[in-house]
């Protein structure tokens, strides 16, 4: 691990260093780019700190070995981008089924299928959100910067441990790619696991019903009954309509209800904004320059940025389309988060969409040229 | 001697099985719970791990220990990550024909090649048949399935030399009819450390009727398939004597049978890789001489031909994973 202090690093690298920190104990991936990187440091790094590194035979297991390996008691995460976050889907459905906590960084690159191998983009949050089949509610969050690479990897198990379900940190082949200054803090904050106190537990059941159970290991005496069908709080399978309903919608609201928890907004001169930028991401970063740029033009402006992409924070954006005239939804893809926007701003006030594929961010003075015709 | 009610209240959890009657999954709950009870091992430190079929409903739920019940194809992968985290707890994988060597081959063969210390039983049924029966990879040619319906075009798998080949330390085949051996031999694959495996053919009275074509009264036929499994199979190492041939029908077996009255004491059985044949008791050579002139018969089987090789394949030692990947956190530690 890097020592505590400053450092100039590639965004993958910092992520590992996150991941490293928040207590990861075991990592599978298989050979992607833009991800790569992730599995190299971690190859390097965590066998010192008694962690087990492994490259599986392709996405599928990756994903499978590190939902195994968190039942037997590990941090666990893995690494890809968009081929192979597509294999994982089917994995990803049953770890929200089972609620095992994992991490799954995708660096998204460009497609669909091979597209643009090494080129970003920020095409994927959808299938962050509705890659499985069935019904289910994940946390996705997005970092713009390699210092997010790291804290938000922190905080993505921290997430992880406490609503019991698989992270998506939602990079891009640009903030994987690139070397900023990461400071390593002393200390970071973390968060494990709640275990039962009793082998009388219930691993899949709660009294409240968008609860969080406690979760045992493998070979603590639970005896468990891990399935990914539909099962009872003691994980018996039980396909009565009663139960299915039960687990749905609990792994559901477990996740909503805590929405205002888990929800992370970076605002930038957004206090007497008239025009706001919403964005993620990369797809951010210009847009900074472009609200400096239009406030020397004397234009309110300003970057309400998500951190948290899922749970979509409703109510800041329902309070945003009360505040502003125009938002202005700037994205690396064909316009998607735009269209969650629509719905829940209802028509309040003006969205548009700044939506841009090839490989390439939108520039600063695209995102201004849209913000001063908003205004005109 | 422990009887039944001993396994069954120690090691079962009291659940309505969900098995079809006469189904093979019993037996093999059986055996692997015999082998655990015989090496005294702690249940709470066994973990079963299973994927989709009806093989992953062996251990899950009926298995009284931990138990992770996965994805189509994928439990060798789950219990990878489980056994590679953890190496203190016994990790067997109960998978299917379909579910291991169809849609999961890919993760049979690398656990192979890695020498992970898991044990795998892989319990062949010779079709899909959760879903319906369809022809898996293990099907024989020309075999009839709800998806063959004018006979298997393609060629089955040998899943056991398969795995010998991606580098398995030990490898055996049994069968349902072989109990004691298939008992012996998970102990023994428990014991062993590296990556272990079982091939076990097993009995599916509810599609085995359509593949192997068989007619009579559905309890009749467990016993048949199980009497098809010793007919149809030979043991390493100890070969039969070829004290009898089988002919195999021009027509009709009847018409078959009748032809060959006079000759040592024939009798009609169920051959695995022939179909209903007349068995024929008496010195090989001889009988063939005689069979070969009888127009009712079509071609004459030796006591080998057409069956399934049965015992250990394959049992040596070499470098295990999970002591590999904990020397590798001693050598980054610079303790090495």
């Amino acid at each position: 691990m890097l020592e505590p202090g400053k450092h100039l690093v590639l965004g993958n690298v910092a992520c590992a260093e996150g991941a490293i920190r928040a207590g990861l104990g075991f990592f599978a991936g298989y050979p992607i780019t833009p991800a790569s990187e992730i599995s190299h440091h971690i190859a390097l790094e965590l066998p010192k700190e008694g962690g087990i590194f492994m490259q599986m035979e392709d996405e599928i297991a990756s994903i499978a070995s590190i939902i195994g390996a968190s039942w037997a008691g590990a941090k666990s995460m893995t690494a890809t981008s968009g081929p192979g976050y597509d294999l994982m889907q089917e994995n990803i459905g049953y770890a929200h089924m089972t609620e095992t906590p994992l991490v799954l960084v995708n660096v998204q690159r460009s497609g669909p299928s091979t597209g643009q191998s090494t080129d970003p983009s920020q095409q994927d949050i959808y299938a962050a959100k509705y890659g499985a089949h069935g019904d289910y509610e994940v946390i996705a969050i997005s970092p713009w910067s390699v210092q997010e690479m790291f804290d938000l990897t922190v905080r993505a198990f921290n997430l992880a441990e406490t609503y019991r379900t698989p992270v998506m940190l939602m990079s891009d082949g640009l903030i994987g790619h690139i070397e900023e200054k990461l400071v390593i803090p002393e200390e970071v904050e973390i968060v494990n696991r709640k275990k039962p106190t009793s082998l009388e537990s219930t691993p899949w059941g709660t009294d409240k019903p968008s609860g969080v159970p406690e979760m045992p290991a493998f070979g603590e005496g639970h005896r468990l009954l891990v399935t990914g069908s539909t099962h009872q709080p003691n994980g018996v399978r039980n396909f009565s309509p009663e139960y299915h309903q039960r687990i749905v919608y609990r792994i559901r609201d477990k996740i909503l209800n805590a929405e205002p928890v888990i929800r992370d907004i970076h605002k930038v001169e957004m206090d007497d904004a008239k025009v706001a930028i919403l964005s993620f991401g990369a797809s951010a970063r210009p847009s900074v320059e472009a609200v400096e740029e239009a406030r020397k033009e004397g234009i309110k402006a300003g970057l309400f940025r998500l951190k948290t992409i899922w749970p979509f924070p409703e109510e800041p954006v329902r309070e945003l389309a009360e505040q502003v005239d125009a938002i202005i939804v700037v994205e690396m893809n064909t316009g998607k988060l735009v269209k969650e926007v629509q719905r829940v701003v209802e028509g309040e006030t003006k969205v548009v969409s700044l939506a841009k594929v090839g490989g390439v961010l939108p520039f600063s003075r695209e995102v201004l040229e849209v913000i001063r015709r908003e205004l005109q | 001697m422990k009887n039944l009610y001993y396994f069954r209240d120690k090691y079962v959890r009291s659940q309505p099985s969900a098995f079809c009657p006469g189904c093979g999954g019993g037996i093999i709950l059986n055996c692997f719970l015999r082998a655990i009870d015989d090496l005294g091992l702690d249940q709470d430190k066994i973990l079963a791990v299973s994927g989709i079929g009806c093989t992953a409903w062996i251990p899950s739920p009926n298995f009284n220990g931990d138990t992770l019940h996965t994805t189509h194809g994928r439990a060798i992968a789950f219990a990878t990550g489980a056994k590679a985290y953890n190496p203190d707890m016994t990790t067997v994988v109960f998978t299917g024909d379909g579910d291991g060597a169809g849609i999961g081959g890919n993760h049979l063969i690398h656990a192979a090649r890695r020498n992970i210390d898991l044990t795998v039983i892989l319990v062949n049924n010779m079709s899909y048949a959760m879903t319906g029966g369809q022809i898996a990879p293990t099907t024989m040619h020309g075999e009839t399935t709800v998806t063959s319906p004018y006979g298997n075009p393609e060629f089955p798998f040998d899943i056991t030399k398969l795995v010998k080949a991606a580098g398995a330390s030990y490898v055996a085949r049994w069968s349902n009819y072989h109990v004691i051996e298939l008992t012996n031999s998970i102990k023994e694959a428990i014991q062993h450390k590296g990556f272990s495996f079982i091939e076990v053919m097993s009995q599916c009275p509810t599609q085995q009727r359509r593949i192997f074509n068989l007619r009579g009264p559905l309890e009749s036929l467990p016993p048949r398939i199980l009497d098809m499994f010793k007919e149809g199979t030979f043991v390493r190492g100890r070969p039969e004597k070829g004290n009898y041939v089988y002919a195999v029908p021009k027509g009709d077996v009847m018409d078959t049978l009748n032809a060959v009255q006079g000759l040592g004491d024939p009798g009609i059985v169920d051959h695995m890789g022939f179909g209903q044949v007349v068995k024929i008791d008496g010195d090989a050579e001889a009988l063939r001489d005689k069979l070969d002139k009888i127009p009712e018969v079509k071609y004459v089987a030796d006591h080998v031909e057409g069956k399934v090789e049965l015992g250990l394949f394959e049992k040596y030692e070499r470098p295990e994973l999970t002591e590999s990947l904990r020397e590798i956190i001693r050598k980054a530690r610079g303790e090495l």
